[in-house]
């Protein structure tokens, strides 16, 4: 997956709804046929099980935020919307990977692996399941930095964002 | 709080009866036979169409008429896939409907079973919101939320799909205890409807100083109730108003500032005092590409004013320079108030109101006059209609020529006498639509006026109409042809007509309505035309059908074509010549 420079291209909606069936389909139905484009999704309940949560993140060049928010906002089942401006969001992803990884290499993965604060969760004969938890950009980097040994098998969540604490309140 | 034991059927019949539901229109089939049986013993006098599409129509065309909410009822599968296409069409007009379908048991969805459709899935785009229930229990709240739903805010259709289990008293699953008590369960629905005065005050001030002013109002008018208020608006201001073709006798035509209908094919006066203006107040209009024309070329110097109910209207097709978000009732009466407490401004629109007249005066709606050996003219039959009808008749049309010429040459001088498909532009919408109307309003006259392709499509609710006693009257304007777009192929194809001419012959409409229980009649001569009206406006036990055969070379003008600007309004050929 090509995730997101941090630029203006991208933001990010963290969207509370009614947490019945049915719901997702008409949030993913409403980007579709109103053509917004939906660069990464992630959905969980959250602390009251009447309400789930969706972090969104919108490409922008396909539909104006306003549209986007107001079109959303439309749906019965939304209850919350909360746009997080790039900059203002604390974002996380994890990714889980499985590499490459033959024993005369091992050492040179794991010291990758140490540095961006990752884990190992699986040993194979000649093949380690990591994983690792930051800013999307962090992700983007040290997948690439994986590439090199070789990805098996790669998966990655999508953000999930709140809004960066204000220091004030 | 006592609660009364009883099946889930008998609930939803109940919780209909409890939102004033007088007229249900719809089929019985399996899924949905359960409450088919209690709604014997019920208040609501029931409607039975001859198809679902049919039921759908009826539901808008009463709602458009009479302000309530249109109630339907059909079985799963294909009785709720029927109703699809007038869930759009209520869906895109903001018609308050509320649809009841049956749906297989809970136990047996998701299995493919007998007349099983994903109907919540099916029409999730198509209706406001929609409901599937699955317990007995809760059938009382939800039908509750989907009127409030379908009502408040931006009205719409709202179906709630109830499976066969839950209301078939012969299943457990179907009992309940019902209580008069209950509460809807809406957190993410808040239709707010106040306006912000510094929104309104804004919005003063670009009118007072405004020097080519136009009210573009919209449907958004009549659903708010807000015909009284534009007229003070109006009245007080002493700006020109343009309605919309969902706007018709939102403003009345024969008001001195009424310029009538903008758009594709709005008159030369309407489009051009749009495209001139310097200010442009929306009033519950959505800037549809109907209207606009190539919108980059929209009223390039107009500022914006744009008030609607629905927040992602406002700048969604062209930005505002003032957006209200609110009921344009309340907006328009907040604005009278401070437009009458701080004044109305010293713009000098002088100039521009003797532009508007010269406009008038140069390019009235014309069609060149009959000649002998020619069918019927169209515009003259809806002329002669109109001038030999009631006042408050109640017009409702279908989709195409005749359309636009019911639109053009009826005069619309009360709010709710125009009922017509805008946005899905559906086929078929005037008969059963105009059934809708009559029976939310029986003393009134009801006339649909058709085209042969419509009549076609929904021509068997006529069966209805005599059965169930609605004597509504169709004027059948009747050219052989599928008309706009035989006009289409004439115009941009080269004269090219594919696939357009349906037949001169067959069907032979006036046996076909008689069959149906209609008094029919057929008209070929304009001599013949008034005695025909005055005829079937004095039958009131029955249908009538009026077979009016009209040429099929005549073209509705003005037109914007497709992908043009308003500025490049195609006159009809007799004001060819004509200085704009």
């Amino acid at each position: 997956m090509n995730v997101a420079e941090p630029d203006y291209r991208y933001h990010t909606l963290v969207v509370t709804v009614e947490n019945k069936s049915g719901v997702l389909a008409r949030v993913a139905g409403l980007f579709a046929r109103r053509g917004f484009n939906i660069e990464s999704l992630a959905v969980a309940p959250t602390d009251d099980d009447r309400f789930s949560r969706l972090t969104i993140v919108v490409d922008l060049e396909s539909a104006p935020l306003d549209q986007v928010v107001k079109q959303l906002d439309k749906l019965v089942n939304v209850v919350e919307i909360r746009e997080l401006h790039p900059g203002s969001a604390v974002e996380r992803e994890l990714m889980i990977v499985t590499v490459e990884a033959e024993p005369d290499r091992r050492d040179e993965l794991v010291e990758q692996l140490d540095r961006a604060g990752g884990k190992v969760l699986s040993v194979g004969a000649d093949r380690m399941m990591l994983s690792l938890v930051g800013p999307p950009k962090r992700i983007d980097e040290f997948e690439n930095l994986l590439r090199p040994f070789g990805i098996v098998e790669l998966q990655r969540t999508g953000r999930v964002a709140l809004a960066v604490l204000d220091e004030d309140a | 709080m006592t609660t009364t034991p009883m099946d889930g059927g008998q609930a939803l019949i109940r919780a209909l009866e409890n939102e004033g539901v007088d007229l249900l229109f719809g089929l019985p089939g399996g899924a949905i036979l359960p409450v088919y049986d209690p709604l014997i013993d019920s208040s609501i006098r029931h409607v039975l169409v001859r198809h679902e599409q049919g039921a759908g129509h009826m539901a808008s065309g009463y709602a458009h008429a009479t302000g309530r909410p249109g109630v339907l009822m059909v079985t799963s599968g294909p009785g709720a896939t029927n109703a699809v296409t007038a869930l759009c069409d209520a869906h895109l007009d903001s018609v308050p409907m509320v649809c009841i379908t049956g749906q297989v048991p809970v136990g047996a969805i998701g299995t493919d079973a007998f007349q099983e459709c994903d109907t919540t899935g099916i029409t999730m785009s198509v209706t406001k919101h929609n409901f599937l229930v699955t317990e007995a229990q809760d059938i009382p709240r939800v039908v509750k939320e989907a009127f409030h739903i379908a009502t408040t805010g931006r009205p719409g259709p709202v179906l709630v799909d109830i499976p066969k289990d839950i209301v078939d008293p012969g299943n457990p699953a179907s009992a309940m205890e019902w209580s008069d008590d209950i509460e809807m369960d809406l957190p993410g629905y808040n239709p707010d409807t106040g306006v912000d005065k510094a929104d309104i005050a804004a919005a003063a001030d670009l009118i007072r100083s405004a020097e080519r002013p136009v009210l573009y109002v919209g449907g958004g008018i009549l659903k708010a109730r807000a015909a009284e208020a534009l007229r003070q608006l109006a009245e007080l201001t002493g700006i020109h108003v343009v309605t919309t073709l969902m706007a018709r006798g939102a403003f009345p035509d024969s008001h001195d500032l009424c310029l009538g209908m903008p758009g594709m094919h709005g008159n030369f006066t309407a489009v051009t005092a749009m495209q001139e203006a310097d200010l442009l107040v929306a009033l519950g209009a959505r800037f549809d590409d109907r209207v606009t024309g190539r919108l980059d070329g929209f009223a390039p110097d107009a500022r914006i004013v744009h008030v609607d109910i629905d927040s992602a209207e406002l700048g969604k097709v062209r930005r505002a320079d003032v957006a209200i978000r609110g009921d344009c009732r309340v907006a328009i009466e907040a604005l009278v108030a401070e437009l009458q407490a701080d004044g109305l401004g010293d713009a000098d629109r002088v100039a521009w109101r003797s532009r508007v007249s010269g406009w008038q005066e140069r390019f009235p709606l014309v069609y060149e006059a009959w000649v002998p050996g020619q069918a019927l003219k169209p515009q003259y039959v809806i002329e002669r209609l109109r001038d030999l009808s009631p006042d408050d008749t109640i017009v409702a049309s279908g989709v195409g020529q005749h359309q636009m010429w019911a639109s053009q040459y009826w005069n619309f001088d009360h709010p709710y006498t125009w009922i017509n498909s805008g946005g899905l532009g559906t086929m078929g919408y005037a008969i059963p639509a105009a059934i809708g109307a009559k029976a939310g309003m029986p003393d009134r006259m009801v006339w649909a006026i058709d085209g042969d392709g419509c009549f076609q499509m929904t021509a068997q609710e006529l069966v209805t109409a005599t059965v169930e006693g609605f004597p509504i009257k169709v004027a059948l304007l009747n050219n052989s042809y599928l008309g706009m777009v035989r006009q289409w192929q004439e115009m941009f194809y080269d004269e090219r007509y594919s696939e357009v001419f349906l037949s001169k012959d067959v069907p032979d409409y006036k046996m076909w309505a008689q069959s149906m229980g209609c008094e029919a009649m057929r008209v070929d001569d304009p001599d013949e035309i008034d005695a025909a009206i005055t005829k079937a406006n004095e039958i009131d036990d029955r249908p009538v059908v009026i077979d009016f055969r009209v040429m099929a070379e005549e073209k509705v003008y003005p037109m914007v074509p497709s992908g043009a600007t308003n500025s490049d309004l195609v006159v009809p050929p007799l004001q060819a010549d004509q200085p704009r």
